[in-house]
C-alpha cells in the first residue's frame, strides 16, 4: 500500500500575498473592512427586519447595540483570521495542518496576529490581561479621589457608579481570570511535557475573544448615557429595567469573556487528561497542574450560568421580556440565585491557580517537597465540590426561605477545612527549608499571610448574624480584596516573576522586584485593611458619598490607594526594562525539578526536542537522587548530576 | 450609655490594627449598638475579631519562626529514614488545618445559629403592638402605618423599649433597610415583603441608609428613625394623622392654590387636599421633618426654597423636575409648605 504523503491531500504553505490579495490574507489588513461588512450586515438586517414588520422606529438604538455587539466581534475574529481553518476545512478546500506559519513568536508582529503557539498565547494573555489591570486600577484611583472627601468634587454619581462597576467587571473577567488562563497556557504544556495544548486554534480564538470583551466594558463609558453602572453583580430589575443602554455592553462582554474562559477551560481538560508525558500519573503531576484542572471544571460547569444570568437580563432590558418582573410573573430573587450560582464558584475560578502557583514556588523555594501532596491534591477537589453549595450566602440579607441559611452556613464555613489543610501544609512545607526570599517567594508568602486574612474575614460574614450586619458594606469591600488583591494578584504577580525568566529568556530586575512586593504589601494592607473598619462603622459599598464622620479614615484610604497605585508603575517598569535589556537567564534559574524548567529558556518552538520520561514525584527537593524526569538520550549522565546542589 | 466602653474597643482595634482610625463613635455605627438584636451580633463580633487576631496570629507567627530557622538545616540533605520535622509536621495539619477550623466553626455555628440568629429573626404578626410599613423608592422612603392615615418619608418614628415589626416593600428596584444601631439589615424585594423587627433600647436619633446599589442616587437614600417615649410618640402619630388644615395666611393661602393647580399635586400628595400624586413623598406634615430629599439637604425654609428650585443639583437624577417659580410664587409656595406641621 502506498504511503499517502500530506502533500496529496493538502495545500502545502500559502505563498505570501502580495498587492491587493494582501486585503484578503488573515490579518490587520482584513479586520477593517471584514468587521465594516459585518457591522452593515447585522445592520441591514435589523432595519430590513423592522421595515418589513412596519416596526418604528425602524433605526432603534437598543436593538442596534444588541446586534452589533454580536456581529462586530465575529466581524472582527474573521477578519484576523480566527475562523479561516475552519471555514476551509468545512467548505472542503485543501487545508494545511502541517504548515506552521501560524505557530511561534519569530518577532514581536507574531504576538500581534493569531497565533497557534501556547507560549505567545501565553504571553498575549498576559500582557493584555495586565493592559486591563492597568485601566480597571486607574478607574479605581479616580474613584479613591473621589470618594477622599464627602461630597462630590471630581465626577457626577452615575460616572462614579460606572466606575465601580467597570473597576470590578474589568478585574474580574479581564484580569484575574484571564491571567490565571494565561500563565496556565504557558506553563502547563510544558510541565506536564506537551508540544502545545490539545486545540491551538480553538486556544487562539479564545484569547482573541478577550480583547473584544476588555474594550467593550471600557467602551460602555461612551456609550450614550453612560457606563453600566449596577455593580459586577448587576441585580435584576435595576439591571434589567433601570439603565441606560451601556448595560447591554456589560452584558454582552460578559458572554464574550466567558465563552472565551469556557472555551480555555476546555482545552486544559482535554490537554491535561490526554496529553502527559509517558509516566507522568495523576498523582505526579504539579499542583499547578491539579489547580488548572480543578479551575476548568470549575470553568466549564458554572460559566454558563452567569452567561444564562446577563442573556435573562439583556431580553428584559432589550427585549421586553420578563425574567425579573414581578409584576409580569418574573422572579427577581431568581437572578440572585443564577448569578451567584456562577459568581460563587468564580470566587474559586479566581483562587485555585493562584493556590497552585503558590504551592510551586513555596516548595521551590524552601527546597523541600510540598508538604502533603496528595491532601494539597484532594482539597483542590473538595473546594471544587462545596464550592458548587454556598452561593446563597450572598443573599443572607434577601429575605429567602429562612432555612435555606442553615445549609449555606454550614457549608460556607466547612470550606475553612481544606482551605485550612491548605495553609498549614504550606507552612509545613516551610518549616525547616532553606528558604530562599526571591520576589516570586516574596509574593507567596504575601499571599500566605494575607489571604489568611481575607479567609478569616470570608467566616465572618458565612456566621448569619455578622453577614446580616457587614454585607453591602465596606467590610465585604475589604473582604474581596484581601481574597482577590491579597489572594489572586499576588499569586499572579509570584506566577510572573517565578516563570519570567522561562517566558522571556532573560532575568527580571530582583531589586526592583523586591521593591514592588514591598510597596505594594504596604499600600495594600493601608488602603484596605481600614475598610474593615469602615465597614463595620456603617459605611455602605458602592457610594459616591458619605456622611462627613468618616472622612478622616477615606482620605487616609485615598492617599493609601495613589500610592499603592504607584507601585505598579515600578512592577511595569521592571517588566519592559528586563524583558528588553535583562541579563540572559539560564534554563533553571531556581533550580526546579518540573518539565518547564528541563528545557532551554525560552523553550523550542515545540517545547520538547525528545519527549521526557517522567519517573517521579515533581517535588523531591532535597531528597537524594530524586528525578522528576529523564530524557532518553541523556538518561544515565543526567542521572549521575543530580541538580540539587 | 455606654460610650466608655466604646471608646476602649475602640482604642483596643487602633492598637491591633495600627491603624489612624476616625468616626469612633457617632450614628450608623454597628459596635454602638442600641437595642439587644444589635448587641448580640455585636458582642459575636468582638468575640470572632478576638478568634481572628489569634487564627491570623498563629499563621503569621509560624511564617516568622519558620524564616528564623531557616538556615538551621537544609531539609533532607543526604538523610536516610525519615525524614526530619515529618512527624512533627503532620501533626500540627492535622490539628491546626483540620480539627482547630471544624471545632471552632462548630462553635461558631451552634452560637450563632441556635443563639444569635433567633434575636434577628423576623417576628410574627401578632407579637408586637404596633406594625410599620416601610417602602422603598427610587432613591427615598416612604413610611406608612397600618391601621392609621398618617404616612411620612425619610424618617421612622418608634416608641421606646417597644418591639415593632417594620415590614419592607419596594416601589421599583431592590434597596436595603439598615439601622445599624438597632438591627439587621433586611432587602426590600419587588413583590414580597421582608420583615425586621426594631425595639430600640434610648429615645434617641438612628441613621439608617440604603444597603443595596439601587441606582443613580443609591448614596444620597438615607433615613432617620426617631425613637420616641411611647407618650411622645402617641402624640407624634396622631398629629401626623390629622389632614392639614386650611392655610393662615393670605400668601399660604396663594401658595396651596398654586400647589394644587401647579405640577407639584401630580406627584405630591397632601391629606385633606386634592392633591394625591403618589410618585413623591406624602407632603401633608413635611414641616415637621428633618430633612427634605432623604437626608440630603436640611428642612429649612431656605433650603426647601433651594430644593424647590434646583433639587437636580442637590440631588442630580431625583424624580422631581427643577421647578422655576419667580420670587413671588415662590415665596408663596414656600409659605404654604412651611405651614404643613
Amino acid at each position: 500500500m502506498t504511503a499517502v504523503t500530506h502533500d496529496e491531500v493538502h495545500a502545502g504553505p500559502a505563498p505570501p500575498p502580495t498587492g491587493w490579495r494582501r486585503l484578503l490574507a488573515p490579518g490587520w489588513l482584513r479586520v477593517p473592512w471584514m468587521t465594516a461588512l459585518f457591522f452593515g450586515i447585522g445592520a441591514g438586517i435589523t432595519v430590513l427586519v423592522r421595515w418589513l414588520e412596519g416596526w418604528d422606529p425602524i433605526w432603534k438604538g437598543s436593538v442596534i447595540t444588541t446586534v452589533e455587539l454580536t456581529a462586530v466581534p465575529f466581524g472582527f475574529l474573521a477578519g484576523i483570521g480566527g475562523f479561516d481553518y475552519w471555514m476551509r476545512y468545512a467548505a472542503g478546500s485543501p487545508t494545511r495542518p502541517e504548515d506552521h506559519s501560524g505557530h511561534g513568536a519569530r518577532s514581536w508582529r507574531d504576538y500581534f496576529r493569531i497565533n497557534t503557539d501556547h507560549k505567545v498565547i501565553g504571553i498575549q494573555y498576559l500582557v493584555t490581561t495586565i493592559f486591563f489591570f492597568v485601566a480597571a486600577g486607574l478607574l479605581a484611583m479616580l474613584m479613591r479621589a473621589e470618594l477622599a472627601r464627602p461630597g462630590m468634587q471630581f465626577v457626577d454619581n452615575q460616572t462614579f457608579n460606572g466606575l465601580f462597576s467597570v473597576h470590578a467587571a474589568l478585574m474580574i473577567f479581564l484580569f484575574v481570570i484571564p491571567a490565571f488562563a494565561g500563565i496556565g497556557n504557558y506553563v502547563i504544556p510544558l510541565m506536564i511535557g506537551a508540544p502545545d495544548m490539545a486545540f491551538p486554534r480553538l486556544n487562539a480564538l479564545s484569547f482573541w475573544l478577550l480583547p473584544i470583551a476588555g474594550f467593550m466594558m471600557l467602551g460602555s463609558f461612551l456609550a450614550p448615557g453612560g457606563a453600566f453602572a449596577s455593580g459586577w453583580t448587576g441585580y435584576a430589575p435595576l439591571a434589567s429595567t433601570h439603565q441606560p443602554i451601556g448595560s447591554v455592553f456589560f452584558n454582552m462582554g460578559v458572554q464574550w469573556a466567558g465563552a472565551s474562559s469556557i472555551m480555555t477551560a476546555l482545552n486544559f481538560l482535554v490537554t491535561i487528561i490526554t496529553m502527559r508525558a509517558p509516566g507522568m500519573s495523576f498523582w505526579r503531576m504539579p499542583l499547578l497542574v491539579w489547580a488548572n484542572f480543578t479551575t476548568s471544571l470549575l470553568v466549564v460547569i458554572a460559566t454558563p450560568f452567569i452567561a444564562g444570568s446577563q442573556f435573562f437580563v439583556m431580553f428584559d432590558h432589550v427585549m421586553h421580556t420578563h425574567f425579573f418582573d414581578y409584576q409580569a410573573g418574573g422572579y427577581p430573587l431568581g437572578y440572585q440565585h443564577i448569578f451567584w450560582f456562577y459568581s460563587h464558584p468564580a470566587v474559586y475560578i479566581m483562587m485555585l491557580p493562584g493556590f497552585g502557583i503558590a504551592s510551586e514556588v513555596i516548595s521551590v523555594m524552601s527546597r523541600k517537597p510540598i508538604f502533603g501532596y496528595r491532601l494539597m491534591a484532594l482539597s483542590l477537589l473538595a473546594i471544587l465540590v462545596l464550592g458548587f453549595s454556598v452561593w446563597a450566602h450572598h443573599m443572607f440579607v434577601a429575605g429567602m426561605a429562612p432555612w435555606l441559611r442553615v445549609p449555606m452556613m454550614v457549608t460556607s464555613m466547612v470550606i475553612a477545612v481544606p482551605t485550612g489543610i491548605k495553609v498549614f501544609s504550606w507552612l509545613a512545607t516551610l518549616w525547616d527549608g532553606r528558604i530562599h526570599f526571591d520576589t516570586p517567594m516574596l509574593f507567596a508568602l504575601g499571599f500566605v499571610s494575607m489571604f489568611v486574612i481575607g479567609g478569616l474575614s470570608g467566616i465572618y460574614l458565612a456566621a448569619v448574624p455578622i453577614d446580616i450586619h457587614t454585607s453591602d458594606t465596606y467590610f465585604v469591600v475589604a473582604h474581596i480584596h484581601y481574597v482577590l488583591f491579597g489572594g489572586s494578584l499576588f499569586t499572579i504577580f509570584a506566577g510572573i516573576y517565578f516563570w519570567f525568566p522561562k517566558m522571556t529568556g532573560r532575568m527580571y530586575d530582583e531589586r526592583l522586584g523586591k521593591l514592588h512586593f514591598w510597596l505594594t504589601f504596604i499600600g495594600f494592607n493601608l488602603t484596605f485593611f481600614p475598610m474593615h473598619w469602615l465597614g463595620i462603622q456603617g459605611m455602605p459599598r458602592r457610594v459616591a458619598d458619605y456622611v462627613p464622620r468618616f472622612a478622616d479614615l477615606n482620605m487616609f484610604i485615598s492617599l493609601a490607594s495613589f500610592g499603592l497605585g504607584a507601585s505598579t508603575l515600578v512592577f511595569v517598569y521592571n517588566m519592559v526594562k528586563s524583558w528588553r535589556f535583562g541579563p540572559a537567564a539560564a534554563a533553571n534559574p531556581w533550580r526546579s525539578l518540573t518539565l518547564e524548567w528541563q528545557v532551554s529558556s525560552p523553550p523550542p518552538i515545540f517545547n520538547f526536542d525528545e519527549i521526557p520520561q517522567v519517573v517521579g514525584n515533581p517535588y523531591e527537593y532535597g531528597v537524594p537522587d530524586a528525578r522528576h524526569a529523564v530524557f532518553n538520550g541523556d538518561r544515565q549522565v543526567e542521572l549521575e548530576e543530580v541538580p540539587t546542589r | 450609655m455606654n460610650a466608655p466602653r466604646e471608646d476602649r474597643r475602640c482604642l483596643a482595634f487602633l492598637v491591633l490594627a495600627v491603624v489612624p482610625l476616625a468616626g469612633c463613635g457617632g450614628s450608623q455605627n454597628a459596635l454602638a449598638p442600641e437595642s439587644h438584636q444589635a448587641r448580640d451580633i455585636a458582642t459575636l463580633f468582638w468575640w470572632m475579631m478576638g478568634g481572628a487576631w489569634v487564627g491570623l496570629g498563629l499563621v503569621v507567627g509560624l511564617l516568622l519562626w519558620s524564616w528564623k530557622r531557616r538556615n538551621r538545616r537544609g531539609f533532607g540533605r543526604d538523610v536516610e529514614g525519615d525524614k526530619p520535622g515529618e512527624k512533627r509536621s503532620w501533626y500540627a495539619v492535622v490539628v491546626l488545618g483540620i480539627v482547630m477550623p471544624i471545632a471552632v466553626i462548630s462553635t461558631l455555628f451552634v452560637v450563632s445559629d441556635l443563639f444569635v440568629i433567633k434575636t434577628t429573626q423576623a417576628p410574627a404578626s401578632t407579637t408586637t403592638k404596633l406594625t410599620v410599613q416601610v417602602i422603598g423608592h427610587q432613591w427615598w422612603w416612604e413610611v406608612r402605618y397600618p391601621g392609621t392615615t398618617a404616612v411620612t418619608a425619610n424618617e421612622l418614628h418608634i416608641p421606646a423599649r417597644t418591639p415593632v415589626r417594620v415590614e419592607v416593600k419596594t416601589a421599583d428596584v431592590i434597596h436595603s433597610f439598615w439601622v445599624p444601631e438597632l438591627n439587621r439589615k433586611i432587602d426590600t424585594i419587588p413583590g414580597r415583603s421582608n420583615v425586621v423587627e426594631l425595639d430600640a433600647d434610648q429615645v434617641g436619633r438612628y441613621r439608617g441608609q440604603c444597603a443595596e446599589f439601587c441606582g443613580l442616587q443609591h448614596a444620597h437614600m438615607a433615613m432617620y428613625v426617631f425613637v420616641d417615649e411611647p407618650s411622645a410618640f402617641r402624640r407624634w402619630l396622631a398629629q401626623q394623622e390629622k389632614p392639614v388644615e386650611a392655610p393662615s395666611s393670605a400668601l399660604a393661602e396663594r401658595g396651596a392654590r398654586l400647589f394644587l393647580d401647579g405640577p407639584c399635586s401630580s406627584c405630591h400628595a397632601i391629606r385633606g387636599t386634592d392633591a394625591d400624586g403618589y410618585v413623591g413623598p406624602d407632603l401633608t406634615h413635611v414641616a415637621s421633618r428633618a430633612t427634605l430629599g432623604a437626608l440630603t439637604v436640611s428642612n429649612t425654609p431656605d433650603d426647601l426654597r433651594q430644593w424647590i428650585l434646583h433639587s437636580q443639583q442637590a440631588k442630580p437624577g431625583n424624580q422631581m423636575p427643577d421647578f422655576n417659580a419667580s420670587g413671588a410664587r415662590l415665596d408663596a409656595l414656600v409659605a404654604f409648605l412651611e405651614g404643613l406641621k
